[in-house]
């Protein structure tokens, strides 16, 4: 128990120490990409790009990645242990990639898959 | 590395979840696969008949005591009845999402989720009649979640199926078709409380695994019992996993999404929830308290009873000053929470299958009067503001009748289910040893009487409003839902005994 209470009060000692410091001892100089969020795409607020909405392909292709990323990271330690898994490992990983079938069949169908 | 044992599985104790997962299923796929003018009744059918065989799963299998798939899931009596109780209440819940008569200007649902309100886009999907037919799957993927949840025999289970349940109720409270903005809103609101409330659940769940170095339900309880093992694991563990299902209780203090989310999510979603969630999250909060921790009830009670008290109090001095009609059932479902509270407090078996009836009783009567909220409207949709109700009993007495009666039977009047409930839950307080609390529950039950009584007497009593609300005819679908309330609410409360008895005989958990 000591060590994550040690931990923690490291970590939050760390935070405000940091925010601290940096507020006294960094110059301040305005600049407008300051300002936005770090590394996250396009702004959504207050009002996305002229007043338009943006465009969400870019997400849907990122978490459809995602679904197979996550598809293929099952896969792996199923295929390295598959003989010792034997009928029943194969059995429910059929189960689930069909699972992952049907919803790929969803995407594709509803053209989630179509870039314009 | 030692030798993998396949598990056994015991499919035919399953069969209720595997009926709504292949309705679910099958639901993508008519989504994926069905011309688009025939997806709607093609997406009824199929949720429909996943429910109703789930049910006659529930019934073929009632009695049975097992634990299957590696401890993982326990088929047992409270499972069992919570999973009938919950295919029910998708049956009626089904049945309000499925109503698209044009008194109720073709259903609760956005043409297309993706347009921006106020769009031309949003209008010419309504003109073309169009409408999110993936409410369905994802409904059953809650419902699936939802009959995992109280069968979970052990954390990480009981985890998973928490976000099974969670993320489509997430997406549906923002698909409503009018006030489009108030129901992202409340999406938005609901999803960012609810993965935080997930996160104390997880870290909870990780402090009790550090405490008793398994995550079964069991191995908890036998750890706890030899009190040989980390005591400040196990209650940081113990406090951080009840904040989690408190949450999805709606009991006070995790309580404040609960108006908000209700106001703004589709009426027949919001009648789900209200009903649904609840119960298959006070079958689990049952489960883990009787199994694993039945034997600290000492060190855990003082502050169940502080949560207990507190969600009657709030709910009930809260519902009064409300305004509006759904925001009021929403404070109304808090205090609900808090009395049930009492019989999870009780620990015994009588607080058991007590919890268990009054879950029966207060869902349905919840589905019925949420269902009546969808047909009292205004040319923008549902009139919920509490002053647009005045007279509306002299209007149309019928729906004035049937809502009265759903008041009454939340209220705890004699002869409606909500008292039987009622006495069910604090009779078991009393022989639990928490007679200060059932005090504390009838003094906020008379609280609540007031308010409930106060629409009744503005229905029936008050003078009609000048250009006052429409009451809609039912379609088919909304009526045999609320019908089907009226029933439940008046045979429990004229003749519980079946009932009570088989929530008798359900008790106690088998792991």
């Amino acid at each position: 128990m000591i060590p994550i209470v040690v931990l923690a009060v490291l970590g939050v000692g760390f935070a405000v120490f940091s925010i601290i410091a940096g507020s006294l001892a960094g110059p301040k100089r305005f600049n407008k990409a300051k300002l936005e969020s770090y590394e996250c795409g396009i702004e959504p607020s207050p009002q996305a790009f002229r007043g338009h909405r943006f465009p969400v392909k870019y997400y849907l292709t990122a978490m459809l990645f995602i679904v197979f990323d996550i598809e293929i990271i099952f896969l792996y330690p199923w295929a390295v242990a598959f003989n010792k898994l034997g009928m029943f490992g194969l059995v429910e990983m059929i189960l689930f990639i069909l699972a992952v079938f049907v919803v790929y069949a969803y995407v594709w169908r509803r053209g989630g898959l179509e870039w314009d | 590395m030692s030798d993998f044992h396949s598990p056994s599985i015991a499919y035919t104790a399953l069969a209720p979840m595997l009926c709504i997962g292949a309705a679910a299923i099958v639901g993508v796929l008519i989504d994926a696969f069905v011309p688009r003018a025939l997806r709607w009744s093609a997406q009824i059918a199929a949720a429909l008949l996943g429910l109703v065989g789930a049910l006659i799963a529930v019934a073929v299998l009632a009695g049975t005591h097992t634990v299957t798939a590696d401890t993982a899931l326990s088929i047992d009596g409270p499972t069992l009845f919570l999973q009938g109780t919950i295919a029910v209440l998708g049956i009626g819940s089904v049945l309000l999402v499925a109503d698209r008569s044009p008194a109720l200007d073709g259903g609760a649902f956005a043409a297309q989720a993706a347009s921006t309100p106020g769009s031309a886009d949003e209008r010419a999907g309504i003109q073309a009649g169009r409408i999110q037919t993936e409410v369905f799957p994802l409904l059953m993927f809650a419902v699936l979640g939802m009959m995992i949840f109280p069968a979970s025999n052990d954390l990480l289970v009981l985890f998973v199926s928490l976000e099974v349940l969670s993320l489509p109720l997430y997406l549906l409270c923002g698909l409503a078709r009018r006030r489009r903005l108030l129901s992202q809103e409340a999406a938005v609101k609901y999803f960012l409380l609810g993965a935080f409330s997930s996160a104390f659940f997880l870290y909870g769940l990780a402090l009790l695994y550090g405490y008793a170095g398994t995550v079964s339900l069991s191995g908890i309880q036998a750890a706890t019992l030899t009190g040989q093992h980390n005591d400040t694991l196990l209650f940081l563990g113990l406090g951080l996993l009840s904040v989690g299902m408190l949450f999805k209780i709606g009991a006070a203090p995790f309580h404040n999404w609960v108006p908000d989310v209700y106001h703004g999510a589709p009426t027949p979603i919001t009648a789900f929830m209200a009903s649904a969630t609840k119960v298959a999250a006070f079958g689990a909060l049952l489960r883990v308290f009787y199994v694993s921790f039945a034997g600290l009830g000492w060190e855990w009670r003082p502050a169940a009873w502080g949560v207990a008290i507190l969600t009657m109090v709030v709910g009930s001095l809260f519902a009064v000053t409300q305004t509006d009609v759904k925001r009021m059932l929403a404070y109304s479902s808090v205090a609900h929470a808090g009395f049930i509270l009492v019989g999870v407090i009780a620990l015994n078996r009588s607080g058991l299958s007590g919890s268990l009836f009054y879950l029966l009783t207060y869902s349905l009567t919840t589905v019925g009067a949420f269902g009546v909220l969808t047909l009292v409207r205004d040319p923008d949709g549902e009139a919920t503001h509490l002053s647009r109700w005045a007279g509306l009993g002299r209007r149309s007495p019928v729906i004035g009748s049937v809502f009265a009666l759903f008041l009454l039977a939340l209220a705890g009047i004699p002869l409606t289910s909500g008292f039987t409930g009622k006495f069910a839950v604090f009779s078991a307080g009393v022989s639990g040893g928490a007679t200060p609390l059932v005090i504390v529950g009838v003094i906020t039950s008379a609280i609540a009487a007031f308010f409930y009584i106060r629409v009744i007497v503005m229905m029936f009593f008050a003078e009609p409003v000048a250009d006052g609300p429409i009451v809609a005819t039912p379609g088919g679908a909304t009526a045999a839902s609320i019908a089907m309330a009226v029933a439940v609410t008046i045979v429990l409360g004229v003749f519980p005994q079946p009932i009570l008895d088989m929530a008798n005989h359900a008790a106690p958990f088998y792991h």
